[in-house]
C-alpha cells in the first residue's frame, strides 16, 4: 500500500480506526453482560441531560471554576516565577515554599479548605488556582533560569539596561516554557476541579457524577466522563494553538 | 601609525578561580590599537582571545591591569562597543529588520530615523528581501550579516568580532570578509576581530596579534603591509604567503612546545609575579 505512509491522512485513518474499534469493543463488554450501559444508552442519556437543560447548567459551573482558579493561579504565578528567576534574592525565600508544596497534591489541601473557606464557590477556586499556580510557576522561573546568556549579552552591547533586558529579552525568550506551564496548570486545575466537585457542590460534573453514583445511573456517569475528557481536550488543544502562534519564531522539529 | 590610540590595554590580567588551582587565561597582556585599525587576533584555543574581547566590551572584569577606550576606563558595556558573536545572537522571536531596530529603539531615536537606519544597513549588508524573515529562515552567512547590521545600526565607534565567521562554510567566509573590509574602508571604524583561521587573520589585518596559552599572553605580533582594498585574489601574492608563513610560525611553535612540554605547564598559581615588560 504505496499511500499509506507516515503521514497526516494515514495517521488519521488510524485514529478513527482506534475509535471505532473501542466503540465496538464497549458494546461488545455490553452485550456479553458487563454492568456497563451500552453506547446507544449513553447517547440518549446525554440527549436527554441537554435537553433538561442540567448537563449545561453542570458544564457552565464547572467550566467557570476552571477559568476562574486557572486565571487566577497563572496571574499570580507569572510574576512569581520571573521574580524567582531573575533575583537570585526571592529565589532564596520563594524557593523552600514552592519546592515544598508543589509535592502536596491539591486535592489534599480540600479539607483544609473546606474548613477555613467553607462549602461555597471559594474553597474550590482556591484549590485549582494552587493547581495551576505551582505547575505554572516551576515553568516560569526555569523559562527565566534558562534565558541564553549570548542574548542578554547582545542586548546588554546594544545599549540595554535591566529593564529593558527583562521586557525585550527575558520575557519573549521564556514565553515557550510558560506557555507549556499554562498547559500543564490547566490539565492540572481540570484534575482537581472536578474531584473538588465531588465532595462538595450543588452542581458541576463531578457533582452531577457523584449524584448518578447514589442513584445507579452509569449512563449519566459516563456521560460525564466523556464530557470532561472532550472538554480538557478542547481547551488544551485551544492553549496549544495559541502557543504554536506565539512561539513559531522557534526552530522546532517538523513532527 | 599615527593616528590616535583608541584601545589601550596595559598589564591586563584575568584569573578564573578553580577549586584547586586558579587559571590564569590572560598575563601580563599589552596592546595599543590605533583609531581605525584592523587588527585581528589569532592563537590556539584556550589562550584567552575571547576573555580579552569580553574584557575590552565590558561584559567580563578584569582582575588586573587597565583598558583604556578612548581614554575611558571601560566599566561595563557601551553601545560604543559593538560586539559580533560567533553564535550570531539574533533575537529568535524578532524578525531581521526588528533585530536591526533593537538597538535603535532602545537609544531611542525617532522612529523615522529607526526606520530609515535599519533599512540603511539592511540593504548594505544584502538582506533586503529577507527584511521581513525570522532567523530561522536564514542560512548561517545571512545570520551573521544579519548580526552586523544589527551592529553597525548603532554606530559603534569600535567593532569587536569573536571568531564571527568560524561556524561558515569556507565560500561564505571568504564573501563575508570581503563584504567586512568593504564596510570597513568606507565606514572607517576600529575593528578588533579574533579568528582561529591564519589566512583570515592575515588576510584582513593591519596588524595580527599572535597570542599563546598557559597563561594567555600576547607572543608576537605581525605587521601586515599590504595595501587596501584587498581583493581575494591576494591570497595567491607570495607577500601574503610570507605573511601567512610568520603568523603560522608565531601560532603553531608554540602548539609544538606545548606537545612537549606536557602537563607540567598547565596553569601557574596565581600568586606568581607578573613578569616585566
Amino acid at each position: 500500500m504505496k499511500w499509506f505512509r507516515n503521514n497526516k491522512t494515514s495517521k488519521a485513518i488510524l485514529n478513527v480506526a482506534a475509535l471505532v474499534a473501542g466503540l465496538l469493543l464497549w458494546n461488545f463488554g455490553y452485550s456479553v453482560g458487563l454492568t456497563i450501559p451500552s453506547p446507544i444508552e449513553v447517547v440518549d442519556r446525554f440527549i436527554l441531560l441537554i435537553g433538561s437543560g442540567v448537563i449545561i447548567g453542570d458544564v457552565g459551573a464547572s467550566l467557570q471554576r476552571v477559568l476562574v482558579g486557572f486565571s487566577i493561579g497563572t496571574i499570580v504565578a507569572i510574576p512569581v516565577g520571573f521574580l524567582m528567576g531573575w533575583y537570585w534574592i526571592a529565589r532564596g525565600l520563594i524557593e523552600p515554599y514552592v519546592q515544598f508544596f508543589r509535592t502536596v497534591p491539591p486535592l489534599a489541601i480540600i479539607p483544609l479548605a473546606i474548613v477555613l473557606f467553607g462549602i461555597g464557590e471559594e474553597p474550590k477556586i482556591v484549590v485549582i488556582s494552587l493547581a495551576a499556580f505551582f505547575a505554572c510557576v516551576i515553568a516560569t522561573f526555569q523559562g527565566v533560569v534558562n534565558v541564553d546568556k549570548t542574548l542578554i549579552n547582545a542586548a546588554t552591547v546594544l545599549g540595554a539596561k535591566d529593564g529593558s533586558i527583562f521586557l525585550r529579552v527575558v520575557v519573549p525568550s521564556s514565553a515557550p516554557f510558560i506557555l507549556v506551564g499554562m498547559r500543564l496548570g490547566l490539565g492540572s486545575s481540570w484534575a482537581t476541579l472536578v474531584a473538588a466537585e465531588l465532595i462538595a457542590a450543588q452542581q458541576g460534573l463531578g457533582f452531577r457524577m457523584q449524584q448518578a453514583q447514589l442513584y445507579y445511573q452509569l449512563d449519566t456517569i459516563f456521560v460525564g466522563l466523556l464530557l470532561i475528557g472532550f472538554l480538557g481536550l478542547i481547551m488544551d488543544r485551544l492553549l496549544l494553538l495559541s502557543e504554536l502562534k506565539l512561539t513559531s519564531w522557534q526552530e522546532r522539529r517538523v513532527s | 601609525m599615527n593616528r590616535q590610540t583608541k584601545i589601550e590595554i596595559r598589564a591586563l590580567k584575568k584569573i578564573f578561580p578553580l577549586k584547586d588551582q586558579d587559571f590564569v587565561a590572560l598575563n601580563g597582556v599589552d596592546l595599543d590599537v590605533a583609531d581605525q585599525e584592523f587588527v585581528t587576533v589569532v592563537g590556539p584555543s584556550g589562550c584567552g582571545k575571547t576573555t580579552l574581547l569580553n574584557i575590552i566590551a565590558g561584559l567580563e572584569k578584569s582582575s588586573g591591569g587597565s583598558v583604556l577606550v578612548d581614554g575611558e576606563q571601560v566599566s561595563g558595556p557601551s553601545p560604543e562597543r559593538g560586539v559580533i558573536f560567533q553564535q550570531y545572537a539574533l533575537f529568535p522571536w524578532l524578525t531581521v529588520r526588528q533585530n536591526v531596530e533593537f538597538g535603535l529603539k532602545i537609544g531611542k531615536k525617532s522612529k523615522k530615523e529607526t526606520r530609515e537606519t535599519a533599512q540603511h544597513f539592511i540593504d548594505l549588508v544584502g538582506l533586503t528581501q529577507f527584511a521581513d524573515a525570522l532567523p530561522k529562515m536564514l542560512s548561517g552567512g545571512m545570520k551573521q550579516r544579519c548580526a552586523l547590521a544589527r551592529a553597525y545600526a548603532v554606530n559603534p565607534k569600535l567593532l569587536l568580532m569573536d571568531e564571527p565567521f568560524g561556524a561558515l562554510d569556507a565560500l561564505t567566509r571568504v564573501n563575508l570578509q570581503g563584504q567586512l573590509l568593504q564596510t570597513w574602508q568606507t565606514e572607517k571604524r576600529t575593528v578588533l576581530f579574533i579568528t582561529h583561521d591564519v589566512d583570515e587573520a592575515v588576510f584582513l589585518a593591519n596588524r595580527v596579534v599572535v597570542m599563546a596559552s598557559k597563561p594567555g599572553r600576547i607572543k608576537e605580533i605581525i605587521d601586515v603591509d599590504l595595501p587596501y582594498p584587498r581583493h581575494v585574489d591576494l591570497r595567491l601574492t607570495p607577500r601574503f604567503g610570507e605573511l601567512r608563513n610568520r603568523v603560522w610560525a608565531a601560532v603553531y611553535s608554540q602548539e609544538l612546545d606545548m606537545a612537549s612540554y606536557g602537563e607540567q605547564v598547565s596553569g601557574r598559581p596565581a600568586q606568581k609575579k607578573q613578569e616585566g615588560k
